[in-house]
């Protein structure tokens, strides 16, 4: 049991909040750091998998986690973020300016989507970025002069000056890398006074447009930085996976992108990550379940798509927090044991609250 | 003739979009939810009939009724099962849900052995008919979906106007408390909602299957219904109408005359420009939210 007695206002918004979290988090840098001599080819290649979706899934979440803006047409970014990368790979440039520019051009795509997106809110705002996911995937489709269309394209090993760092090691450095940056830059964002607007007009607009927060200009800053960050995650996607093609950037990839931070844990910077583990997991437990099921059942091609969409009901239906707000509540549990109340994570009762004045 | 040959297809391709936009309309009008499996609906319909066609062996005039009938009840279970226990709960929350209910109904239907992974006709009485009109060839399966689009939109608009049961559904989308103060039972109308917007959907699903196939996939046509919504205006019968119509027009005369690749992102361009240009849609009215 850990007391925490406030002495300072700066405790309340210190990243690391106490001695515990020092030590665990710590650890699991040191893990991080270590893994390349830990781990095998495989593993650590599904470990920068999920650092890679772990930054694309905290992309996310700054938009509909923390500013409640759903985006269904979040793969657009990945896409224009990754198809960034290799041309301009291809063009030699060195990888911390690629990235750059690849989180650059893909924030400026963002705030243009942002902008329409602004007049519009709830369902709409849903539809205008399906919409535009379905567009952009159509543009890298069709314009071949630069993406070579839907046969594809390779993408060159990242370039530092000369130096090549194809290896899955040096790749794997790469993406811890930008993870950790793009991980302490959100946590700084969230206790700065823009994330604090952000959760503001999460929670309710209206107050946060009475209380004098610019709506329109931090919905468009929130479009921009999640498309940034997942921009971010399209360049290293596109190291990884190491040959692109627009179909990868569609709908399926947008709706997976949901899963993730909805199966993480809306509103959790942990969520992400969470997510992404089990993103990357699920279809290698489904792999195994499929020798021990019967054939009819294991062999079937729709079975992955059937546990993927019973996995997103029971969630919004049974943990609405995901599976970053099971471990707090399981948390809890351990701590004030045997106090642990039942009702202690019960959402306030809420009513059907409508959107039509009439 | 190649203007008469567009403009039909458009109609028709049209009349498919502005029933599966009904469903989203009447579910949205009820509930204010917008169901992202409209499609799938429509998918499990067409698959519905082609079960009863090909395993059960019944002509399609009996199959097609008895698929909208079960679609009506399967509707009805959905709600009570998965919608009901997160009523009042963000809209974010329904559309995650039905996105999953979509998922896992498109996996069941590939897992049914034999025709789940196939892409499979329905044989219509009508199928491969064609009529000839001034030089102009139209098929009959064109035919029947604009027929039975005018149908349905004539039998809704009957209903909301004068059967006791419209009415009651009008007045609870209008104001689901004062509703329920005058004795309407809202729940199970909500109920009743989603079974209706299922079976329309199945409908839908019966109609389109002759003109193209039915496979697992067929359901994705349901996102491009949701542009013919926005379009019309998300809150209006007519809306969904006329904007699946002004959807499925624009596509086929955009597949005509517009280089390759504009055919499959018109609906999306129509929509994005119609969200700036007019949010709430042809028919919705300009709604401010309340605190």
């Amino acid at each position: 049991m850990r007391f925490i007695f406030k002495t300072d206002y700066d405790q309340d918004i210190r990243l690391v909040k106490h001695s515990g979290q020092a030590f665990w988090y710590g650890l699991l840098l040191l893990v991080l750091l270590a893994a390349p001599w830990l781990l095998g080819e495989y593993v650590l290649s599904q470990l920068s998998f999920v650092l890679i979706y772990g930054v694309a899934g905290l992309g996310l979440m700054v938009l509909s986690g923390f500013t409640g803006l759903a985006s269904i047409g979040h793969a657009a970014f990945l896409g224009v973020g990754a198809y960034t990368e290799t041309v301009l790979t291809a063009h030699g440039w060195p990888f911390p300016l690629s990235f750059a520019v690849a989180a650059g051009l893909s924030a400026a795509v963002g705030v243009v989507v942002g902008l329409p997106a602004l007049r519009v809110k709830g369902i709409y705002l849903a539809i205008a970025t399906l919409s535009f996911g379905f567009i952009v995937e159509e543009v890298l489709a069709r314009w071949e002069s630069v993406t070579k269309g839907n046969a594809g394209i390779t993408v060159g090993s990242p370039q530092f000056f000369g130096a090549d760092l194809g290896s899955s090691e040096a790749f794997y450095f790469i993406a811890l890398g930008v993870c950790l940056l793009v991980t302490l830059g959100v946590m700084n964002l969230l206790r700065s006074a823009t994330g604090r607007a952000f959760i503001a007009i999460r929670d309710s607009e209206v107050s946060a447009q009475s209380m004098g927060i610019h709506l329109a200009g931090y919905k468009t800053l929130a479009f921009a930085l999640s498309a940034a960050i997942v921009g971010l995650a399209g360049a290293l996607y596109a190291h990884k996976l190491r040959f692109i093609s627009p179909d990868q950037f569609g709908i399926a990839q947008s709706i997976d992108l949901l899963l993730l931070v909805v199966v993480g844990g809306l509103g959790f910077v942990h969520g992400a990550f969470l997510g992404a583990v089990f993103l990357i997991t699920m279809p290698q437990l489904i792999a195994l379940a499929k020798d021990v099921l019967p054939p009819a059942i294991g062999q079937a091609t729709g079975l992955q798509a059937v546990v993927y969409g019973l996995v997103l009901m029971g969630f919004v239906l049974f943990e609405p927090m995901g599976l970053y707000g099971r471990w707090l509540k399981v948390r809890t549990w351990l701590q004030l044991f045997p106090f642990y109340r039942k009702g202690m994570f019960r959402r306030q009762k809420s009513y059907t609250k409508s959107e039509r004045l009439k | 003739m190649a203007f008469v040959q567009l403009l039909i297809s458009g109609v028709a391709l049209g009349c498919i979009y502005a029933l599966i936009a009904l469903g989203f309309v009447l579910i949205y009008k009820a509930t204010e939810t917008v169901n992202f499996a409209q499609g799938e609906l429509m998918m499990l319909g067409a698959f519905g009939g082609l079960v009863l066609m090909k395993s059960a062996g019944l002509s399609f005039w009996a199959a097609a009724p008895l698929a909208v009938l079960g679609m009506l009840a399967l509707g009805i279970v959905l709600e009570r099962l998965v919608i009901r226990p997160i009523l009042g709960q963000p809209q974010f929350t329904v559309v995650m849900l039905t996105i999953g209910v979509g998922y896992t109904a498109r996996g069941l239907i590939s897992m049914i052995p034999g025709i789940g992974t196939e892409t499979s006709t329905l044989d219509v009485p009508y199928k491969g008919q064609v009529l000839s009109l001034g030089g102009a060839v139209i098929s009959v399966e064109q035919v029947a979906v604009i027929g039975m689009t005018a149908l349905l939109c004539g039998g809704l608009y009957l209903m909301f106007r004068y059967s006791k049961l419209g009415l009651a559904m009008q007045a609870a989308s209008q104001n689901q408390l004062a509703a329920y103060y005058m004795g309407i039972p809202v729940r199970r109308l909500n109920g009743l909602v989603w079974g209706l917007s299922a079976a329309v959907a199945a409908m839908a699903g019966l109609l389109l299957a002759p003109i193209t196939f039915v496979h697992a996939n067929m359901g994705f046509i349901g996102l491009k219904a949701f542009p013919a919504a926005v379009v019309g205006g998300f809150g209006s019968l007519p809306g969904a109408i006329v904007g699946g119509l002004v959807i499925g027009l624009v596509e086929a005369f955009a597949g005509f005359y517009l280089p390759e690749g504009f055919k499959d992102i018109a609906a999306y361009v129509v929509v994005l420009v119609m969200l700036v240009v007019k949010p709430n849609g042809l028919f919705g009215g300009a709604l401010r939210k309340k605190v």
